[in-house]
């Protein structure tokens, strides 16, 4: 099928003003026949039924938490970003553009990311404007602060929890239009399948999770804000219920997967410490602003060390590998996410990991401490200080900086980062990848969107840091809310969406049959046991670094779990009661097929770029060798059960930038 | 470490619950809920019903888990989440009881988890602030004095636990709803609906069934997140001002 991007005419910053002065509208009086669903209640979700309740469109809100302010976003630290130059030193949507198409390995589409920067000036106003306590200057002015891979200083913050402050200003928005009666909030209900009516996307199938009802709801049209699929790696930063069954649901319904086998491997989480674990932490970008990354450079200091016979604090300076000072002089500890994580795991590979599991290396903040306490001793007027004081002084200056992180990672290791280094490894965090969308946010289903993390559309194959946020919001606020118009502007027309008509009764009973099943199977081994190999599959073949063979593998493997699973799974209890492992059932059956297909995606993509390094295409360096002439496509995957997926391209055109490699030597 | 684990059991809420022993293998570096994952995969393991207790990020910032450990809300460990609780923390051969939030206005769903849409209810009574999406002026257009944006930080890093409705003997949202009106209070964007706001709050608060305060300040105590209690008292400050001080009167539901 020829896939229309359907980006409007015109010079790149005009237009998105001009498509929005042209687009069509839905007339007040219309608005409130139409039925709109949204699935999702995190930032993109949220944002998206607060706004269009606001319209006048009547919107019925899913979620499958207890209440919508547990999504995910939630736990988002750092930031987000938005090009108001503020600070005066040079910012302007087209820099924050540049930046993220280049931060992107030149992987997205334009128009789409430099609507995303524009509107990210908005977002700012409006989350002010419902009382989100962005961290302020003395002067009572908004403070900013610099990630990872730009030059200006666009992050606006919230201490480190910036994301729940943002999804609670959603939330309260969301809030207020259920008190209207404008939203009506189902909670506790997860979407199972999706509705397709004369080919457009109708309703959803949800089981209300309390009572283990199915139950049918019919609208004009669906918009999905359900997140990323991190979790098919089992270990990742995501929370324990995040999941993809909706997008997927979506996808076996004709939907188009884009760019599946592009993932973002956070090089400062918390190592796995044994086989118990269920998540992985993640330690702020922002930390690599003052720690630096090292691992001992002889392998009997690294023995020592995991026999605890040594602390990394007795390796004296020239017995260490500050490896990524090393390698990449210009950038140093501050290199981009997949450049940082590759690099631990080329030190880790090559067998200088400081654990007992060998999957760790140190982040170490004693220069920062001295040079520091240096500064501050010299700023109150201390000559002369003694070794304790700088120390003393250095260390106040890093809490001030990190204090709440150093807690997390003490409660969690029981180890203190201000005297010893932190041990991090890379883990799963985000996806790039997602639903296939045009300008609209549009899937190729007409009437069903897809906003924020499950949509593929702005990051390309890696995102910058405070730019997930962005996305999320200006999706759910700023987007969709305009060009959900060009849709529903056809549907004034279209009745009520019977939810009795043979479509809704028959993806209901699919639904019931699916569930029924894992139930009837009475297997031997529990759901978790399998998501936990998965995972081990995935981060086996398709995590870090990949190769062809590898693929095939992983692929195969994927394909004899999925057999087991559907053999030998144990469920217990029924499908009419909160049953919490066959949610997880539905979802863990989900992932296993999800997971062969970005392994198909990444053999395909026969190249490396942003967070997909193929082991067969890296410069004699071992630097991503990124391959332009065949490979500045978006893979959109049509998914056939029981055969290969079909490949859809969308090819992407650049205009406005020029490609270059990414380097940071 | 060997542990044993008493957990109260109960189907639903039109059934009686009941106390059930476990016993289970734990080790020092897994968190709380790790130790409960472990459990749960050798009952599996033996074709048993898990234990049922709610959780999502394991990074104390979701408000999920909620479970009272050895008496107290999350466990023993101050501004610490069940989540982000280690089990170095407990001794080997220890007895560890565990039991849901136990207040009137949350019912229990099954064993450890409860029914926490009060919450909900509570903020859409009032606690936002009426803008539309498209309507803000600029950013920087209100300056807010460095402190104050602080204070409205601390009081809006509420996860929405229930943490503290659980510790309370009288079972007392007030460090809840106080903490929501005060963030949105203190902001000069929220001032304007003050008066309105503190009020239907309040009034859906006690409609809800939570119990009144009457400063046992265990609220503050057991608060993950170290909410402070002056968020109530300026909470009954404002709720009286605008009562007698206002011509807004919100009437009971």
């Amino acid at each position: 099928m020829p896939l229309k991007a359907n980006s409007p005419e015109g010079a790149l910053d005009d237009k998105w003003t001009k498509y929005r002065s042209t687009m069509n509208l839905v007339a007040p009086n219309n608005k409130r026949r139409i039925d709109i669903i949204v699935v999702g209640t995190g930032l993109a979700g949220a944002a998206a039924a607060a706004t269009l309740g606001e319209l006048g469109y009547n919107v019925k809100a899913f979620t499958f938490h207890d209440s919508p302010r547990r999504a995910h976003s939630i736990a988002a630290q750092g930031g987000i970003n938005a090009a108001k130059n503020y600070q005066n030193d040079g910012d302007s949507v087209f820099r924050l553009f540049y930046d993220t198409i280049k931060g992107g390995d030149y992987r997205s589409r334009e128009s789409n990311v430099h609507r995303l920067a524009e509107v990210s000036r908005n977002i700012i106003d409006q989350c002010v404007a419902q009382g989100v306590p962005f961290a302020r200057e003395y002067g009572g002015l908004l403070a900013n602060r610099s990630f990872g891979g730009v030059q200006v200083s666009r992050t606006f913050y919230a201490k480190g929890q910036t994301g729940q402050q943002l999804l609670l200003g959603a939330y309260q928005a969301l809030s207020r239009q259920i008190s209207l009666g404008n939203v009506e909030m189902y909670n506790r209900h997860e979407m199972l399948d999706l509705v397709i009516e004369d080919g457009k996307a109708r309703g959803i199938i949800a089981r209300n999770l309390l009572t283990g009802k199915l139950e049918r709801f019919g609208a004009h049209c669906v918009v999905l804000g359900t997140g990323g699929y991190g979790n098919v790696f089992y270990l990742s930063t995501n929370a324990m219920g995040s999941n993809v069954s909706a997008a997927w649901r979506a996808t076996k319904r004709g939907a188009l997967m884009a760019n599946p086998c592009y993932t973002q491997i956070h090089p400062t989480c918390i190592p796995v410490s044994g086989e118990y674990q269920s998540k992985l932490t993640l330690m702020s970008e922002s930390l690599r602003n003052d720690g630096r990354v090292w691992v001992p450079a002889h392998k009997e200091d690294v023995m020592a060390i995991r026999e605890k016979r040594m602390s990394a604090k007795d390796i004296p300076e020239d017995r260490r590998d500050y490896y990524l000072e090393r390698r990449y002089p210009a950038f140093g500890n501050l290199v981009p996410r997949d450049v940082a994580s590759r690099a631990a795991k080329v030190a880790c590979d090559e067998g200088f990991g400081v654990n007992k599991t060998g999957l760790a290396v140190f982040l170490d903040f004693a220069s920062a401490i001295q040079r520091y306490g240096k500064t501050e001793a010299h700023s109150n007027g201390i000559h002369n200080p003694d070794p304790k004081k700088i120390e003393e002084l250095g260390k106040k200056v890093i809490e001030a900086k990190y204090g709440n992180l150093f807690e997390m990672y003490e409660k969690i290791t029981g180890e203190d980062p201000y005297d010893v280094p932190m041990k991090i490894f890379p883990a799963v965090h985000y996806t790039m990848g997602g639903l296939w969308v045009d300008y609209n946010l549009e899937t190729n289903i007409p009437g069903l969107f897809a906003l924020g993390e499950c949509n593929f559309s702005d990051h390309g194959a890696n995102r910058l840091g405070a730019s997930a946020l962005m996305q999320g919001l200006a999706d759910g606020y700023f987007v969709i809310p305009y060009t959900i118009g060009q849709f529903l502007s056809k549907e004034i027309r279209t009745p009520k969406i019977n939810s009795d008509s043979p479509a809704f009764m028959e993806a209901e009973k699919d639904v019931d049959g699916r569930l029924k099943k894992l139930l009837s199977i009475n297997g031997s081994q529990s759901v978790e046991s399998f998501h936990r190999r998965l995972g081990l599959i995935m981060w086996e073949y398709c995590g870090m670094s990949r190769n062809a063979e590898g693929l095939q593998k992983g692929r195969k493997l994927i394909q004899e779990l999925r057999a087991e699973f559907w053999k030998d799974v144990f469920v217990p209890g029924s499908d009419d009661e909160f049953n919490p492992e066959l949610e997880k059932a539905t979802r863990v059956a989900d992932f296993l097929e999800l997971g062969e297909l970005m392994m198909v995606d990444a053999l395909d993509r026969n190249e490396s770029c942003g967070g997909h390094f193929r082991e067969e295409y890296q410069s004699e360096e071992g630097e991503a060798l990124r391959r332009d002439d065949e490979y500045a496509y978006v893979s959109a995957w049509e998914w056939k059960d029981g055969d290969d997926p079909i490949l859809h391209r969308e090819d992407l055109e650049f205009e406005n930038v020029e490609l270059k490699t990414r380097s940071y030597k | 470490m060997k542990l044993t684990l008493k957990i109260w059991k109960q189907k639903n809420n039109s059934s009686a619950g009941k106390f059930e022993t476990y016993s289970v293998e734990a080790d020092e570096h897994m968190s709380f809920l790790e130790m409960l994952d472990v459990l749960n995969q050798s009952l599996l393991e033996q074709k048993k019903e898990p234990v049922v207790f709610e959780h999502d990020c394991r990074e104390g910032i979701c408000g999920s888990c909620s479970m009272v450990i050895n008496g107290q809300p999350h466990g023993p460990n101050k501004g610490t989440t069940a989540c982000q609780l280690h089990m170095r923390y407990f001794k080997d051969g220890q007895t560890i009881t565990i039991e849901p939030w136990r207040a009137k206005a949350f019912p229990i769903v099954k064993d450890l988890v409860v029914d926490r849409s009060a919450f909900d209810r509570i903020i859409q009574a009032g606690g936002y602030i009426s803008v539309n999406t498209g309507q803000a002026q600029d950013g920087n257009a209100i300056p807010i004095e460095k402190g104050l944006a602080s204070e409205a930080m601390d009081a809006a890093t509420c996860i929405g636990c229930g943490a503290c409705v659980a510790a309370c003997p009288n079972a007392s949202a007030m460090l809840f709803t106080s903490a929501k009106v005060s963030h949105l209070g203190l902001m000069p964007q929220g001032e304007i609906e003050h008066t309105k706001r503190v009020q239907s709050m309040v009034t859906q608060m006690d409609s809800e069934g939570f119990g009144n305060c009457s400063n046992v300040g265990v609220c503050e105590a057991e608060c993950p997140k170290g909410i402070s209690i002056e968020n109530i008292a300026r909470m009954n400050r404002q709720y009286i001002g605008s009562v007698f001080g206002s011509q807004t009167k919100v009437e009971k539901a």
